[in-house]
C-alpha cells in the first residue's frame, strides 16, 4: 500500500466515524431525512461565505456551513409551526429551494475555482491527499485534519452531553421537565450534523454523507438495544464501509463514495438478513416456532375453557376445531399431534383433554395476558 | 416589455425553448397531479427517495443494453424507483426501523450504487455514455420532442389511471380502514398510487434531475391546498401550479447564460409556494393574522359601546353623552379608544356631541344591548 | 382484496343494493328487511342450540364471533374471545386500555389478519356479508385538514355499493344529505372538515355509516371526546336503528353510562370476561374481573339491593356462554 493509499482510507475511515455518531441520533429521534436535507443546503452556506472570504480553505466556511444547517432547520421548524405544512413537506420545499439557489449561484458567479456542483454532490476523495497541509513540520492531507477535528469535536460533545442527548431522545417531556430544553439539544445536534456533512462534503459528496449518516446508525439499530454499544457499533460498521468501499472503488475504478455508500448497504441488507434477534430470517423462523406454540396454546385454552361444561363433549372434539377455531383438517390435527409430543393434551376416543402440563400452560398464558 | 415579447416570441418559435418548456409544462402537471396525492398521504419525502433510488436503473439498464433511447431508461429509472419503494416498505413494515430512516438508506445506498456504476462506466471509457449525465441534475437543454412524447405518453397514461380510480385514491388517501370495510383492496391501490408517483418522477428525471425533482412532488400541492378545500380543485390547481413553474423556469434559463433550467423551476415552485403560505385566503398568515387583528378590533369596539351604554344607564336617557376622556378611565389605551369611537361613528352607533363628547345613537343602544 | 375475487358476487350484490335503496329512500333506517340469509341463520343458530341439549330456542344472532383469537408478532391480543350479538339489539364492549377493544372492532372487519376464530353475520361469513356492515372508525383515525367537505365525507359511505369505476351520482349525495339530517348536520354539508367541533366530526361520520344502509353497525368510540348536544344525538340515533332492527356493537369508554345507553354488553380484557344483557352481567364483581380491581366501581351509583345479590361470582368458565341463552 502506498502512502497515498493508507492516507485515502485514513480520510475516509475518519469522515465515517465522524457521520456515524449524530447518525446514531438521527435514527433514534426519527429525523434522518434531516441529514439529506443538511446535506445538501451546506452548499449555499459554503458558496456564501466564499463570496465573502474569497477562497475554498478557510475555517470560516465551515462556520457558514454551519449556519446555513441551522437556518435548514429553522425553517423547517418555521414552517411547520404555521400548521399549514406538515413536517415531511417542510422538509422537501426548504432543501430544494436553497439548493437551488445554491447551485444557480455557482454556475452563474463561481468561475475557475474548484467548487462545482457535481464534487460538491458526489465528492472525490481519491484527490484528498494532493491537498495538504504544513506545519511545524507536519505534512498532512488538509482533509486528515479538518476530520479530525470535526470527529473530536463530536465524540467530545456526545461524551459530554451523554445524558442530555439520551433523555432528549428517548423522552422530550420529561427532558423538559428537568430543565434541558430539548430545542437547544435539537439544535445543537443539528449544528454538528451541519458541520460534519461540510467537513464530509469535500471527501464524499453531499448525498453520500446521508448514506455514511443513517446507513450505519440503522444497522446498529438492528443489533442492539444498548445506547453505548449502538454509537460504538456504528462507528465500527462506518469504518469498515470506508475501508471495503475504498478497495471495491479500486477494483472496479469507480468513484470513492459511490462504492462506499454501496457497501454500507451491504453492510446494512446483511444485518437486516442474519441479525441474531431482529434479522428477517431470526423473525421468521421465530415466527414459524411461534405459530407452533401458539396454536398449542390456543388450543390448551379453549379446552379449559370448556372444561366441566356441559357442551364440553362437543367443544373438545378434533372435528369441532376445524369447524370452530377456523383451523384446517390438516392443521387442526397437526397442532393435536404437536400438543401430544409436548405432553399437554391427550386423546380418549374422540376427545381431547388436557394433561395437568397443558392445564398449566393455558392458565399461565391467562394470567400472563 | 421587450423582453417579455421576446421571451414569447422565442417560446413560439424557437424550436429549443419550445420543446424544454413543453417539457417542464408535462412534467409540471403530472408531478402536481400525483404529488398532490402524496402529500395528503404523508409521502412527500417519498419522492425524493425514489427519485434518488432512480439513478442505478439508468445506468445499469445502459451498461446491459447499451441502448440510450429515453423509453428504456425510464424503463430502468422506474424499475430501480419501484424497487427502492418496495423496500422502504418491507424495511419500516418488518423492523424496528422507521420510515425516515429506511428512506434515508435507500435514497443514499441507491444513489451511492448508480454513481458508483456511472462513474466506472466513465472511466471504462464506454462511447456514448454522455447523456447519463443529465439524469444527475437534469438537462432540460437536451430534451428533445421525441422526448417530451414519450414523457407526455406516460404521464398522460398515469393521470388517466389516476381519474379512473379517483373516487378509491381519495378513500385510500382520507380514511384506508373505512376503505378495508368496504372491501376495496387497501394495499393494491396503495401500491398501484405509489406506481403512478414513479411514473411522475421518472419522466422528471431527465429535465431536472433526481436531486431537485422531489421539489416537484411536494411545492406544487403544498401551494394548491393554500387555494381550496376541495380535493379536486386541488389536484388540477396542483398541476396548473407544476406547469406553471416550469414554463417560467425554462423562460428564464432562456434570459442568460449559465442559468440552468432545473433550479430555475425549482426557484419558480418554491416562490409560488411562499406567495400562497403567505397570501391564500382563509389558510394563509397574512390572511388570518388580518382576521386576527379585525377581531380584536372589533373587540375592542364592542367594549367601547358597552361601556358607554352603561355610563349612560346611570343617566336618565340611554343617549347621554360622555367625553371620550371619560371611556379612557374605563380602558387602558387613550389612542385605542379615539380609533374606536371613530369606527363607531361610522358605522352610526354613536355620534359626537357638543364637539367632544359622545352620544349613543338609537342603533348603538340596540347594538350595546346584544352584547350585554 | 377480496373485491377481486368477489367480482362476480358485486354485480349481483350491487343490483340488489340499488333495489333496496329505492325501496329504503324515504327514511334509510325505515322497513327492517331482514336480509335474505337472515331464515338460514336462525335456523343454523337453532340447529346449534339444540344439538347442544339447549330447548330454548336463541334469538337471531346479527353477530356471531366465536373463539377470535388475534397475536401481534407474539403478544396475544385476543385471546379465544366469543362475542354474540342477536338481531336488533346494542351492545357495549367495555375494558380497560389495551383489552383489545378496537382490535376486535379491526379483526371482525378482517382489517388484521386473525390466528384463530370466525366472524358469521347472520350466519355467513364476514366477506360475504361484507354489505351488510356499517363502520365508524375512530375520529382520530383520519387527517380532518384533508381538503373535502362534510358531504363529500358522507357520501363515501356509498362507495362500496357504488363499486369499481362507477362515479357518485346525485342520487348518492341525496342519499348522504338525508343521514345528514338524521344526525343534525344538514347545515354543515359544505363546510371543510376541518372547520368540525369533535362532536361534528363523529356525527360526519355516523352520517356515513348510515348512507351504508348497513343491517349491522360496528362503532369504535363514537362517544369519544364528543360534546353534550352530539352524545344526545348518538344515543338517540342508536335508538332509531335499534328501533329499525338493526344491530350495533358499540367501543364504550365510559362505565357510567352503559346501563343507560346499551341492552347488552362484553367485557372484555384480551379475553371475553362476561358477555349478555346488561343486568345479568354488567356487575361489579365482573367490572373487578375487567379491570383487576384496580378501580372502585362501587362508586359508579347507589346500586339497589339485586345487583350485588347476584349469586355467583362469573368466573371465566362457567361465564362462556350462559348469559347469553
Amino acid at each position: 500500500m502506498s502512502i497515498t493509499q493508507i492516507e485515502i482510507q485514513l480520510i475516509a475511515a475518519l469522515v465515517a466515524a465522524a457521520c456515524a455518531l449524530p447518525g446514531v441520533f438521527l435514527v433514534l429521534r426519527q429525523m434522518a431525512m434531516m441529514s439529506d436535507a443538511i446535506s445538501h443546503t451546506v452548499l449555499l452556506g459554503i458558496v456564501l461565505t466564499f463570496f465573502v472570504v474569497g477562497e475554498l480553505g478557510s475555517p470560516l466556511l465551515i462556520l457558514g456551513a454551519a449556519a446555513t444547517g441551522v437556518l435548514t432547520v429553522s425553517l423547517i421548524e418555521l414552517l411547520n409551526r404555521t400548521g399549514l405544512v406538515k413536517q415531511d413537506a417542510a422538509i422537501g420545499l426548504v432543501f430544494p429551494a436553497l439548493f437551488s439557489i445554491a447551485v444557480l449561484l455557482i454556475s452563474r458567479f463561481v468561475r475557475g475555482v474548484h467548487l462545482d456542483v457535481d464534487s460538491v454532490l458526489l465528492g472525490e476523495l481519491a484527490f484528498a491527499p494532493f491537498d495538504r497541509f504544513q506545519y511545524f513540520g507536519l505534512d498532512v492531507p488538509h482533509a486528515t485534519v479538518t476530520m479530525s477535528i470535526i470527529l473530536v469535536i463530536n465524540v467530545l460533545f456526545i461524551v459530554l452531553f451523554y445524558k442530555e442527548l439520551k433523555l432528549a431522545t428517548f423522552d422530550p417531556g420529561l427532558a423538559a421537565a428537568l430543565g434541558f430544553s430539548p430545542a437547544l439539544i435539537h439544535y445543537a445536534l443539528m449544528t454538528l450534523v451541519s458541520v460534519t456533512a461540510v467537513g464530509a462534503f469535500d471527501a464524499v459528496g453531499s448525498i453520500l454523507v446521508v448514506a455514511l449518516v443513517v446507513t450505519p446508525a440503522a444497522a446498529a439499530y438492528l443489533l442492539t438495544d444498548k445506547l453505548r454499544v449502538m454509537l460504538g457499533t456504528s462507528v465500527a460498521i462506518g469504518i469498515g464501509s470506508a475501508i471495503g468501499g475504498y478497495w471495491l472503488a479500486r477494483a472496479l475504478d469507480a468513484n470513492i463514495a459511490g462504492s462506499m455508500a454501496t457497501v454500507t448497504g451491504v453492510i446494512f441488507l446483511g444485518v437486516l438478513l442474519f441479525s441474531p434477534h431482529r434479522g428477517l430470517i431470526y423473525i421468521a423462523r421465530r415466527r414459524v416456532r411461534q405459530k407452533w406454540e401458539f396454536a398449542q396454546t390456543m388450543l390448551t385454552i379453549h379446552l379449559l375453557q370448556h372444561e366441566g361444561e356441559p357442551e364440553a363433549v362437543l367443544e373438545s372434539r378434533v372435528d369441532h376445531l376445524v369447524e370452530h377455531i377456523r383451523w384446517q383438517p390438516g392443521y387442526a390435527e397437526q397442532v393435536v399431534r404437536y400438543a401430544e409430543r409436548k405432553g399437554t393434551v391427550r386423546r380418549q376416543g374422540g376427545r381431547l383433554l388436557l394433561t395437568d402440563q397443558g392445564r398449566n400452560l393455558a392458565q399461565d398464558a391467562l394470567v400472563r395476558t | 416589455m421587450n423582453t417579455i415579447a421576446e421571451l414569447f416570441n422565442a417560446l413560439l418559435f424557437d424550436y429549443t425553448l419550445r420543446t424544454v418548456a413543453m417539457g417542464a409544462a408535462v412534467l409540471g402537471i403530472v408531478a402536481g397531479a400525483l404529488g398532490a396525492f402524496a402529500m395528503l398521504r404523508r409521502q412527500s419525502l417519498l419522492g425524493d427517495a425514489m427519485s434518488h433510488a432512480a439513478l442505478p436503473g439508468v445506468v445499469l439498464i445502459f451498461i446491459l443494453t447499451g441502448v440510450k433511447s429515453p423509453i428504456v431508461l425510464m424503463l430502468g429509472a422506474a424499475i430501480a424507483c419501484g424497487a427502492g419503494v418496495l423496500l422502504i416498505i418491507a424495511i419500516t413494515r418488518h423492523t424496528r426501523i422507521k420510515e425516515d430512516a429506511s428512506m434515508g438508506i435507500i435514497l443514499s445506498v441507491f444513489f451511492g450504487f448508480g454513481l458508483m456504476w456511472l462513474t466506472w462506466l466513465q472511466r471504462s471509457g464506454t462511447a456514448g455514455q454522455a447523456g447519463l449525465n443529465s439524469f444527475l441534475f437534469g438537462q432540460a437543454a437536451t430534451l428533445l420532442v421525441a422526448d417530451v412524447i414519450v414523457m407526455a405518453a406516460f404521464g398522460g397514461v398515469a393521470l388517466l389511471v389516476m381519474v379512473i380510480f379517483w373516487k378509491e385514491f381519495k378513500l385510500l388517501s382520507f380514511d384506508r380502514d373505512f376503505g378495508a370495510g368496504l372491501g376495496y383492496p387497501m394495499q393494491g391501490l396503495d401500491i398501484l398510487i405509489t406506481m403512478l408517483l414513479v411514473v411522475a418522477i421518472v419522466i422528471g428525471l431527465q429535465a431536472v434531475g433526481v436531486v431537485l425533482m422531489s421539489a416537484m412532488v411536494v411545492a406544487p400541492a403544498v401551494a394548491a391546498r393554500q387555494w381550496t378545500n376541495r380535493l379536486e380543485h386541488m389536484v388540477a390547481l396542483s398541476s396548473v401550479f407544476g406547469a406553471l413553474a416550469g414554463v417560467s423556469g425554462a423562460l428564464i434559463s432562456s434570459l442568460a447564460r449559465g442559468l440552468s433550467t432545473g433550479p430555475l423551476i425549482v426557484l419558480c415552485i418554491s416562490a409560488i409556494v411562499v406567495f400562497s403560505l403567505a397570501f391564500a385566503p382563509n389558510r394563509g398568515l397574512v390572511w388570518n393574522a388580518i382576521q386576527r387583528r379585525r377581531r380584536r378590533h372589533q373587540f375592542r369596539d364592542d367594549r367601547v359601546l358597552v361601556s358607554l351604554y352603561h355610563m349612560a344607564q346611570q343617566h336618565d336617557t340611554l343617549s347621554h353623552p360622555h367625553s371620550a376622556r371619560a371611556v379612557q378611565t374605563m380602558h387602558m389605551r387613550p389612542a385605542e379608544v379615539h380609533s374606536s369611537l371613530q369606527t363607531l361613528a361610522r358605522r352610526n352607533l354613536v355620534e359626537p356631541v357638543n364637539g367632544n363628547q359622545w352620544a349613543l345613537t338609537p342603533a348603538g343602544i340596540a347594538e350595546a344591548e346584544k352584547h350585554l | 382484496m377480496n373485491a377481486a375475487t368477489n367480482s362476480t358476487n358485486t354485480t349481483s350484490k350491487t343490483t340488489n343494493k340499488t333495489t333496496e335503496v329505492t325501496r329504503d329512500q324515504p327514511s334509510a333506517l325505515a322497513g327492517v328487511t331482514p336480509p335474505p340469509t337472515h331464515v338460514t341463520a336462525h335456523d343454523t343458530a337453532h340447529d346449534t342450540a339444540q344439538a347442544i341439549g339447549n330447548d330454548t330456542v336463541p334469538d337471531a344472532r346479527a353477530i356471531e364471533v366465536t373463539d377470535l383469537t388475534v397475536a401481534y408478532g407474539e403478544r396475544p391480543v385476543l385471546w379465544d374471545v366469543d362475542v354474540h350479538v342477536p338481531q336488533g339489539t346494542l351492545m357495549a364492549i367495555v375494558g380497560p386500555n389495551g383489552a383489545g377493544k378496537t382490535t376486535l372492532i379491526k379483526a371482525m372487519l378482517g382489517l388484521i389478519p386473525v390466528a384463530a376464530g370466525q366472524v358469521l353475520i347472520y350466519g355467513q361469513p364476514y366477506s360475504e356479508q361484507r354489505h351488510l356492515v356499517g363502520y365508524v372508525p375512530q375520529r382520530g383515525s383520519v387527517d380532518w385538514d384533508f381538503p373535502t367537505s362534510v358531504l363529500d365525507v358522507v357520501t363515501m359511505g356509498r362507495y362500496g355499493a357504488l363499486g369499481w369505476l362507477r362515479r357518485v351520482r346525485n342520487s348518492d349525495r341525496e342519499l348522504a344529505m338525508q343521514a345528514l339530517y338524521k344526525v343534525g348536520m344538514q347545515d354543515f354539508a359544505d363546510r371543510q372538515i376541518s372547520q368540525l367541533s369533535g362532536g361534528q366530526q363523529q356525527r360526519t361520520f355516523l352520517a356515513r355509516a348510515l348512507v351504508q344502509d348497513a343491517q349491522v353497525y360496528l362503532m369504535d368510540e363514537p362517544f369519544q371526546g364528543v360534546d353534550a348536544t352530539t352524545e344526545r344525538a348518538i344515543v338517540q340515533l342508536l335508538k332509531e336503528l335499534r328501533a329499525a332492527g338493526k344491530t350495533v356493537l358499540v367501543v364504550h369508554h365510559d362505565l357510567q353510562t352503559v346501563p343507560e345507553y346499551f341492552d347488552w354488553v362484553t367485557l372484555l380484557n384480551v379475553r371475553r370476561i362476561a358477555g349478555g344483557p346488561v343486568d345479568e352481567v354488567f356487575t361489579d364483581e365482573n367490572l373487578r374481573l375487567t379491570y383487576g380491581g384496580r378501580v372502585n366501581f362501587l362508586t359508579r351509583s347507589p346500586q339497589p339491593a339485586p345487583e350485588t345479590d347476584v349469586p355467583a361470582p362469573h368466573n371465566v368458565a362457567s361465564d362462556k356462554t350462559a348469559p347469553e341463552r
